[in-house]
This record gives structure tokens, C-alpha cells and sequence, in this order.
């Protein structure tokens, strides 16, 4: 079987290659019976599963047109043409539609902020300035009001744009928060450890749907009549709160792991509380914990598709919205798959990004 | 402890009377002073209220919206849809965040009392059926004894179903799935014998989701639950109750005098009828108007307004519910053997 199947290999690599490709196989797939029999299922599942797949999403699939062409193909061929009719709602919700350059707009000026904010040779004063500054423009874009911009509430914002605010806010401010609350809980003072201690549980012990729906729901019961907190403000806040409790145990962990002798060393050096902390401690044991935490921000990233359940439409939820048209419901899953597709992206991109990051901390340790 | 005990109570009752005192000011002032109406409307169900491709709300339900925000507000753009979710729509309605609820809720007898909400219509009478494969030969839900049946989660066809087969002594083995189009899925493949939801969503998926234009397969002719649905407000507002209420019959008043989002704005000048005449709030002969508009405390043109907004309700539902495959049925007008009655406008 294994020569039959480096046959054609062995005909297409050039001249003094054969050994090595058959060497490789026998090294890597066929080094023992289990691995031989492992590779063989393997094989075969994928025999099984990508040929129907190439099929179904390529070769038989639709692309332009219309309704008809899918139905002519439903059950045998993907029907892209359901992702070039509803694009615009997945990735921009029930922003007004002639309005949507704003949040493309606003969409682009964050992901450019983060690209820079990712580059090292760009971590300077004046990057905290482009921050505010972008703040501002997209909160002038989002909202408008002003500068012959349409006024357009938040409960209008979806799509991408609200994933990528949820998501970059939540990790921006509970991340500080969690340093707090991490400290917190390692306090002497027993009032400041009780309430670190009393949040991170209390926050922890609860799903971050009952949150949300709290959040949502329960707030507006308690509050006089007239006054009324923005729904997008609620859920954000939640979503911070619950990403804080989760990320202030991971550093925590960081902390733990420290040696004493580190802490020590800076005590004989005669560095106060928030020297010892913000020289010695924090970023030691943050850079530790780079691996989990980055773990908890992709977490938070996908869970703000839970946001559908107060009837705000993050990416997700435009996605279902769209694939809830009885005309083009056949075709869902071709909408999932596209934000799918954004998701996993995204969520890569954090992943790869965390790995350099981590290089870069350890290169302190080289040195 | 008896203290503590009174604490509680005062404590409760001081977040209960603040609540309630928060709704007991007229919603109308509250709207108009918003100028826009709050309207709980479906995250996404076909036909009642859905996002087109543009992301406009569209539907029997957003329209509905649509004509009380034209009667109360004078523009039919002036609708904030608030997207709810079957577990939030009626919290949404009692914390104030909607200033009516038009989700295809099912009008009963305890959510009208003890949920504390007034049901002012019935917009759409459905009720649940049963879809099976022509292959299966079967003609009645009777013989439906043994079979293994394809339900949604969390809604009251769950219950209906198992109250149906007990009542008539058969046995059934659900699968229960919590996604619309999952459940379609695993009945087309072949899992299940039998769907079961409401009419409505049966002809929409005969219609859209069944492969070969649902040739294969066909509803039975039971009807095994009543599911009148319609608009609800909070209770202990009546003007705005009466709003409601007679915001959704003036569309339906209109399909049975012949006004039509086209003609109305004509006949409000032209028609000598009374009936019209008193709908539209025109002067008769001798100057004087009908006072509808001052009776529900908003303008004479009122009504013109709403038929300007959505059409008159065979209008509204051929643009909406007809799309789905969907006659009218028990959904027509009195007069061509339906449901749908508006009491007399005058």
C-alpha cells in the first residue's frame, strides 16, 4: 500500500528526491503499525469528506444570478449568490443603508489603529494620542449628529462593526480592571480583598447569557421613570466586568507563579508598593501569562455573538437575520460558513499575534 | 427578625411602587415627547416582521407598528424596532422599554391578567398543524399514532403537540431541535415523519424550503391549538390602549370600505359615504366630523394616516403573509366568510 501510494510521487519529484520522499513517509506516516493504521483512516476520511465538500462548494455552487439558479442547485451545490444578496445586512446589521460607508469607515480606521497598535516600532506617547484621536472619529462616524452626519442610535449598529467594538473595548478596559482586581485579591488589606474576592467570584459563578439578560432586562425595573441607560452601554459594560473577573484569575496565576525572591529582591532594593508592582512584578508576570490570557480575549471575542438574546445584532446575529428571510432560508449555512470564515481570521490573526508577543517577552529573558 | 422582616417589605414595596409608578403616566405623552414609538418586533420571522436585504423591517407586525406610530405620532418613519427575543418580549413590554408589543404573540387568557398586559387585536389567526411526506400516505392527524415528530423548543407547540396526542390517546417520540432551520433540516433529511408548527410557518416552508417546491409533501388538515396573535400594551394606559386598538381596526375597517393606500388621501376629500366619511375623519355635510380623533385624543386625519402608512389589512397581508404561500382563510374579512371584524368607527 505505501509503495502504491508513492508511486506517483516518486514520477513527479525530480531526479534523487524518490528516497527522500519514501524515507519522509516512513518516518512521519508509516513508522509503526498504529501510525500506518492511523494514516490509512486518515486517508480514507479524507477521501470520503473532501471530494462531496470540493464538490458542494465549488464545483456545483452557484455565483452570480439569482434565486432561481439556487434553487436549482439546493441539496447539491453551495449557493454563493445568498452571501452577494445579503452582505451588506451581515456585515453591517440594520445600519440605515445608505448610510453604511460610516461604519466601513469607522471599521477600517479601528482595524488600522490595531495594526499599528500591534507593530512594536510604533509603541510610542503619540499612539495613545491616535487612540483618543480615533476614538473620536468613529464615535462622530457611528453616531453622527454632527458635521451634517445623520444622528443614528446604537440600537441600529451590527454587524462586524458592533462585534469589533464589543470585542476591542471589552478587552481594552477589563484588562486594567483585571490587573486591579488580580492585586486586589492579593492584598494585605482585608477590605480591598474581600470586595476583589466577592466580585471575581460572584461575576464568575454566573453564565455570561444571565449577565447580558440582567444587564438587559433587570437594570431598567430599578431605574426611575425617564431615565434610560443605553442597552449597547449595558451589555458593554457586562461583557467588561465578566472578561475583568475571568482575566484578573489568569493573572493572578501569573502572579503566584512569580518567585518570592523576585519580590524580595525589590524589597532590599527599597522600592515602594508601586515601584515593586509596575517594575518588578507585573511585568514579569504578565508576560507569563501571555498564552491564557490572549485565550480569554478570543473567548471574549466570540462570545459577544451572545448579545443576539437583549436583540442587538452583532456579526452573528445579522448573519442569522439574514438566513431568516423564508426566501433564502435554505441557504444558511453558506452564511454561516462567510462568518465563519471572519471569525476564524480573526481569531488567528489574535493567535499568531500572541506568539510574537510572547517572543518579544522572552527576549528579556535571553538578554 | 420582625424588624428586619418589615425592612424587606418596606424596601419592596418602594421598588414596586416606583415601578409602577414609572407606567402610570399616559404612554401617548411619552411617545410624543420621544417622537418615536418603541415597537417590539420579531428578531427575524418571515412574513410578520424581518429585515430585507437593506435592513428595513418588514412584515404584517412592523407594519402594524408602522400605522400606530402614523396615528399617534403623524409619521410612519417615527418606529424604533426593538428586536426581542421570544423570553424578553414581554419584560421589555412591563420595564418600559417598548411602547407596544407587536411580536406574533399568541393572545391568552393569563397573559392578558396576570402579566399585566392589555391584548388590544387580533391581527392574525393561526394555529398549529402538522406537515408530512406525500410517501407516508397518511390523511389525517389521527393516524399520526407511533410517529416520530420534528418540534421547536421553548415555544407553546411543544405543549400543544403532547396535550394533542394524550387527549387522543397516541403515542409520539419528538425530536426536538431549538433552530428553525436545523429543525428544517433534519425533517427534510428524513429524521422525522412529521413537522409540526404553526400554519403559517408550515406554508412558508412548503413553500421556500421543500426540496422540489414542496410537491413531495402536504398539510394536514387539523388544527390543534388557536393561536390569535396581535399587539399588546401595558395595562392601565386605556387611551393608549384605545390607540392601539383602533389604529389596527381602522386598517381593517378600510379593506371592507374599499380605501386603499392609494385611494385614501382621494376619498378623505371626495367620498360622500358616512362610513367613510366618519373613518377619515372628513366633514359631512353640514361641517361637522365624526370626533373619532378627538375621542382617542389625537387629530381627525388620523386614520387617513395609519391607510397612508401600511394600507388597508388585505394590503398589508398580500404584501406580506401572501409571499409565504399563505391564503387568507379565517384571515379574510367577516363579509367573505373570516374573522377579521372591526366594530363600527363612529
Amino acid at each position: 500500500m505505501a509503495i502504491e501510494m508513492t508511486g506517483p510521487a516518486t514520477m513527479a519529484a525530480p531526479a534523487g528526491a524518490p528516497r527522500d520522499v519514501i524515507g519522509w513517509l516512513r518516518e512521519n506516516l508509516f513508522s509503526s503499525p498504529l501510525n500506518s493504521v492511523l494514516t490509512l483512516i486518515s486517508f480514507g476520511l479524507i477521501v470520503l469528506v473532501v471530494p462531496p465538500l470540493v464538490r458542494w462548494g465549488i464545483l456545483n455552487a452557484v455565483w452570480t444570478g439569482g434565486l432561481e439558479r439556487c434553487k436549482a442547485v439546493q441539496g447539491t451545490g453551495a449557493c454563493w449568490i445568498f452571501i452577494a444578496e445579503k452582505y451588506r445586512l451581515i456585515l453591517f446589521g440594520l445600519y440605515p443603508f445608505k448610510e453604511q460607508w460610516r461604519p466601513l469607515l469607522m471599521t477600517v480606521v479601528l482595524i488600522a489603529l490595531l495594526a499599528a497598535s500591534m507593530n512594536r516600532a510604533f509603541w510610542r506617547p503619540w499612539l495613545g494620542l491616535a487612540w483618543l484621536l480615533g476614538y473620536l472619529a468613529m464615535g462622530i462616524l457611528m453616531w453622527g449628529g454632527i458635521f451634517g452626519l445623520a444622528f443614528e442610535d446604537t440600537d441600529k449598529w451590527g454587524g462586524l462593526p458592533l462585534t469589533l467594538i464589543l470585542s476591542v473595548n471589552a478587552i481594552a478596559f477589563s484588562f486594567p480592571l483585571a490587573i486591579a482586581l488580580a492585586l486586589g485579591r492579593r492584598s494585605d488589606l482585608p477590605v480591598i480583598r474581600m470586595i476583589c474576592t466577592g466580585f471575581i467570584e460572584l461575576v464568575r459563578g454566573v453564565p455570561l447569557i444571565s449577565v447580558l439578560f440582567m444587564a438587559s432586562l433587570m437594570i431598567p425595573l430599578f431605574l426611575p421613570a425617564g431615565v434610560d441607560i443605553n442597552k449597547l452601554l449595558r451589555a458593554q459594560a457586562g461583557i467588561i466586568l465578566f472578561t475583568g473577573a475571568y482575566v484578573a484569575e489568569v493573572i493572578r496565576g501569573g502572579l503566584q507563579a512569580l518567585p518570592k525572591g523576585q519580590i524580595e529582591a525589590a524589597d532590599s532594593l527599597g522600592l515602594g508598593y508601586w515601584q515593586k508592582t509596575g517594575f518588578v512584578v507585573l511585568p514579569q508576570a504578565l508576560s507569563l501569562v501571555i498564552p491564557p490570557m490572549v485565550n480569554s480575549f478570543i473567548a471574549t471575542f466570540k462570545d459577544t455573538s451572545l448579545v443576539i438574546i437583549i436583540g442587538l445584532f452583532d456579526l452573528f446575529g445579522s448573519a442569522r437575520l439574514a438566513a431568516n428571510d423564508p426566501a433564502w432560508r435554505p441557504f444558511y449555512v453558506e452564511g454561516l460558513l462567510f462568518v465563519a470564515l471572519i471569525y476564524f481570521v480573526s481569531c488567528f490573526s489574535l493567535a499568531r499575534y500572541s506568539r510574537y508577543v510572547e517572543r518579544l517577552a522572552r527576549q528579556g529573558d535571553q538578554r | 427578625m420582625f424588624r428586619s422582616g418589615a425592612i424587606w417589605a418596606v424596601a419592596a414595596l418602594a421598588v414596586v411602587g416606583s415601578v409602577s409608578a414609572a407606567y402610570a403616566g399616559p404612554t401617548l405623552d411619552a411617545v410624543k415627547k420621544a417622537d418615536v414609538l418603541k415597537c417590539g418586533v420579531n428578531t427575524g420571522l418571515g412574513g410578520f416582521s424581518i429585515a430585507d436585504s437593506t435592513g428595513k423591517w418588514t412584515g404584517l407586525d412592523a407594519d402594524v407598528c408602522r400605522a400606530i406610530a402614523a396615528v399617534a405620532l403623524g409619521d410612519a418613519n417615527k418606529v424604533k424596532f426593538v428586536p426581542l427575543s421570544a423570553q424578553q418580549r414581554f419584560t421589555a413590554l412591563q420595564n418600559g422599554e417598548i411602547d407596544v408589543l407587536s411580536r406574533n404573540s399568541t393572545w391568552t387568557l393569563q397573559r392578558d391578567t396576570k402579566l399585566g398586559l392589555n391584548f388590544t387585536n387580533v391581527t392574525f389567526y393561526d394555529g398549529q398543524g402538522f406537515m408530512v411526506p406525500k410517501k407516508l400516505n397518511v390523511k389525517s392527524a389521527k393516524e399520526l399514532n407511533g410517529a416520530t415528530i420534528c418540534v421547536q423548543t421553548g415555544t407553546t407547540t411543544e405543549l400543544n403537540l403532547a396535550d394533542y396526542f394524550r387527549a387522543n390517546s397516541m403515542q409520539f417520540k419528538p425530536v426536538v431541535i431549538e433552530q428553525q432551520q436545523e429543525v428544517l433540516g433534519a425533517f427534510f433529511a428524513g429524521r422525522c415523519d412529521v413537522y409540526t408548527t404553526d400554519r403559517s410557518g408550515l406554508a412558508s416552508t412548503l413553500k421556500n424550503d421543500a426540496p422540489n417546491g414542496g410537491a413531495d409533501y402536504m398539510v394536514l388538515p387539523e388544527i390543534i391549538s388557536k393561536e390569535p396573535l396581535g399587539p399588546a400594551v401595558r395595562q392601565g394606559d386605556e387611551q393608549w390602549t384605545d390607540i392601539v386598538k383602533y389604529s389596527v381596526y381602522a386598517l381593517i375597517q378600510a379593506e371592507e370600505s374599499g380605501i386603499t393606500q392609494a385611494n385614501v388621501e382621494d376619498l378623505a376629500k371626495t367620498s360622500k359615504d358616512p362610513a367613510v366619511q366618519g373613518l377619515l375623519g372628513t366633514p359631512n355635510a353640514e361641517g361637522k366630523t365624526s370626533g373619532n380623533g378627538e375621542a382617542l385624543g389625537v387629530d381627525e386625519a388620523w386614520a387617513v394616516r395609519a391607510i397612508k402608512a401600511a394600507g388597508n389589512y388585505s394590503e398589508i397581508y398580500d404584501r406580506n403573509i401572501k409571499p409565504l404561500g399563505l391564503e387568507r382563510g379565517i384571515n379574510a374579512l367577516w363579509s367573505q366568510g373570516g374573522l377579521m371584524y372591526s366594530p363600527p368607527l363612529r
